[in-house]
């Protein structure tokens, strides 16, 4: 699951890393308010404004502004509420902006250099051990660095049983080229960092960019959050900050049924017992001449509630030209699957697009038969290959 | 013979008298699984099934002297119940349950280090050695007893190509899920060694998907080692970037563990991987004919390959 910016600042906030004065605001006027309070406890004369939306590079789509005045603060985000903001994670349709952060601005001049840091937390899966990630050259698109110049990233793999140890923060500190009361600050905040991760149960944390001000301060200027969807049944507060704007409507419904459901553009449907197989199911497809429409777990029992709730679901797509329904019937037989697709075809009425359905496994024939018999608009196939064929003809 | 289970395994089962844990604890037993009692705090003293439960692991191995657990127990304390497992000396602690969160296996991984337990899973549907012994919740109808090895991430993708094996006459020497979870007891690479170990064993067939660099890792280690001609099939080359499909640890995070990054891998390290995931028993097939007609190239390749392991040794 993930955070907005704002909610991922107040957690590293809760744990003790410093972040930038900020307010969240839903209407240009709101926002003038916020700014007017920033002011007053801060003395800042410049605010940001940043768009709120699930993704990354938001001030390339004009989703991050400097605003010099209070008038600016209203004209700016008078225009960033409501746009539909397009940035490279967000795909083309983009992601409607409902919120704006309005933060204090850091980047004052002063006595030493402002400095941009990139910092992130994360599990290594070659070592199953969590690691931190950091590098000077703060502010960037990361992957561009690591491309760019690998040299410039460095990590600390971190030890469960010990945490992110004392050493370790010293060494990262010296590395970003730290000294004095900046150092000392840096110190403090990674281990708090360590345990914001940790006891949150987050996947990801990553700060782009940490800064350290011209009067060696050091905020967090970013935040990107990931919590474990496995670990929120014990972390409620969290799991209340999930945002369904930011979801697709029909991944939402699905998954309130129990499907795990994504959305995909193609034009095959496919309903699916099981991960690995729905994978396998949307490559045939692709195979096949098609392009998969959807990923789709049914799970384990694909019974005739089941099967309709995810026939309805994958029928809202208006470009879904066939259904492939994959089932490997092992503990489930066959026979009773059939039966459930049956029941769940006649109950939804009159579905207009063809379904094709693959039933492998125990009692796999007699499925057939009752799927051969049922007089529905259904082609029924055993093997893959058949199956794989079926669409072939059908998208022809 | 065959890897990790056969018809000696004295298996026990934690979380025993949930509802999923009697269901599967009885077709193992009709599977001729030898399940010797069972683990619910609280109920030991009583009988499920026929066997007896226990209130911990550490007393149901004195007791039974079980060297096999598989867990059935709920996520959130899932991984409390394979550090039990380890802690007793479990050799082989199959782990079902999904949904463990990865703040726990880290953990779990870390403990697991300075024991001699084997874990397989968790979130997989565990393993099967063919006509002895099941300790897991595959349909048991579709295998048959061969010599052929699968490893799979995925359970119904595990389930096809078995099925595949079966008809195509082959069968499996064991099948072992290892789960679909990022972090994970028993890697592809682990699988393959023991298959390669295994003298009942004449191929190995590896069913990845995308997410993770475990098939990256046994791809080398094949190259150099494996004497068995593997087939693959890697799931999820028409999956989206940054979603998770099903699985939690079928994610495509960078350009590395895309499935076409995987089989490119695979393939420079002469593994035979097939793009339609209808065709891996067929494909097992055929090798294996071609490898029986050329035996004393087969031969050849071998002494090749060992010799070419020798040297990187010394």
């Amino acid at each position: 699951m993930n955070l907005h910016e704002y909610q991922g600042k107040s957690l590293l906030k809760s744990f003790g890393v410093p972040v930038p004065e900020g307010i969240i605001a839903d209407t240009p006027d709101g926002a003038v308010d916020a700014a007017h309070v920033i002011q007053n406890t801060t003395g800042a004369k410049m605010w940001v404004i940043k768009a709120q939306i699930h993704a990354g590079g938001r001030g390339k789509g004009g989703g991050v502004k400097i605003a010099r005045s209070l008038q600016e603060v209203k004209e700016l985000s008078g225009k960033i509420l409501g746009m539909q903001l397009v940035t490279p994670q967000t795909g083309p349709q983009g992601k409607k902006v409902r919120r704006v952060l309005i933060v204090e601005d850091i980047y004052y001049p002063g006595e030493t250099q402002t400095k941009e840091f990139y910092i992130s937390i994360l599990m290594n899966r070659q070592t199953s051990r969590n690691m931190l990630v950091y590098s000077t050259e703060g502010g960037m698109d990361i992957e561009e660095v690591a491309s760019k110049t690998p040299h410039m990233i460095f990590s600390e793999e971190i030890n469960p049983c010990i945490g992110l140890a004392q050493f370790q923060c010293r060494k990262i500190a010296f590395n970003l080229g730290l000294s004095g009361a900046a150092y000392k600050e840096m110190t403090n905040i990674l281990p708090a960092l360590y345990r914001a991760y940790i006891e949150s149960d987050a996947s990801l944390i990553e700060i782009n960019p940490l800064v350290k001000t011209s009067d060696d301060k050091i905020f967090a200027c970013d935040a990107k959050v990931v919590l474990d969807n496995n670990a929120l049944f014990r972390q409620p507060n969290l799991a209340m900050l999930r945002d369904f704007f930011e979801e697709d409507p029909i991944e939402i419904e699905a998954g309130s049924y129990g499907l795990n459901y994504v959305k995909l553009d193609g034009n095959v449907g496919c309903m699916v017992n099981g991960a690995g197989l729905a994978m396998a199911t949307m490559d045939i497809i692709k195979l096949s001449g098609g392009e998969p429409a959807n990923f789709l777990d049914v799970g384990g029992s694909a019974n005739a509630k089941r099967v309709e709730q995810a026939f309805n679901i994958i029928l809202k797509d208006p470009n879904v030209k066939a259904i492939l329904v994959n089932i490997f019937g092992g503990i489930v037989r066959c026979d009773r699957v059939a039966e459930g697709i049956v029941e769940a075809y006649k109950n939804i009425g009159n579905i207009e697009i063809p379904i094709i359905v693959r039933l492998q496994g125990t009692n796999a024939e007699i499925g057939k038969e009752i799927i051969d018999s049922s007089g529905l608009k259904v082609f029924s196939a055993i093997t893959l290959e058949d199956a794989a064929k079926l669409v072939t003809q059908i998208l022809k | 013979m065959s890897i990790l289970i056969n018809k000696d395994s004295r298996v026990l089962v934690q979380g025993f008298t949930g509802t999923e844990a009697t269901f599967h604890s009885s077709l193992m037993i009709d599977y001729g699984t030898n399940i010797v009692g069972g683990i619910t705090p609280g109920k030991g003293g009583k009988t499920h099934l026929d066997r007896p439960v226990f209130n911990t692991v550490e007393k149901a191995v004195k007791e039974t002297d079980a060297d096999v657990s598989i867990i059935f127990v709920p996520h959130a304390y899932a991984a409390d119940a394979i550090l039990e497992a380890a802690d007793a000396e479990i050799k082989l602690i199959v782990c079902i349950t999904e949904g463990i969160p990865v703040g726990d296996m880290i953990n779990v991984k870390e403990y697991l280090k300075y024991k001699q337990s084997r874990l397989i899973g968790p979130n997989c549907p565990g393993i099967i050695t063919p006509g002895e012994c099941k300790v897991g919740i595959m349909p048991e109808s579709i295998h048959t007893p061969g010599r052929i090895g699968l490893i799979s991430r995925s359970g119904t993708l595990a389930y096809e190509a078995i099925d595949q094996l079966t008809k195509s006459g082959l069968g499996q020497s064991s099948g072992l899920g290892i789960g679909g979870d990022q972090i994970l007891g028993t890697t592809i690479k682990d699988a393959v060694k023991l298959f390669n170990d295994d003298p009942d064993t004449d191929g190995i067939v590896i069913i990845g998907e995308i997410g993770g660099g475990m098939e990256a890792d046994a791809a080398e280690w094949i190259k150099n080692n494996c004497l068995k001609p593997v087939v693959s099939f890697i799931a999820g080359a028409t999956a989206p970037k940054g979603r998770t499909m099903g699985h939690a640890g079928a994610i495509i995070g960078g350009k590395a563990d895309t499935a076409e990054a995987k089989k490119k891998i695979l393939r420079d390290n002469g593994v035979i991987v097939v793009d339609s995931p209808a065709k891996i028993g067929a494909t097992m097939a055929e090798i294996l004919k071609i490898n029986s007609k050329t035996k004393n190239n087969n031969i050849i390749q071998k002494i090749t390959k060992a010799v070419n392991k020798s040297g990187k040794d010394s």
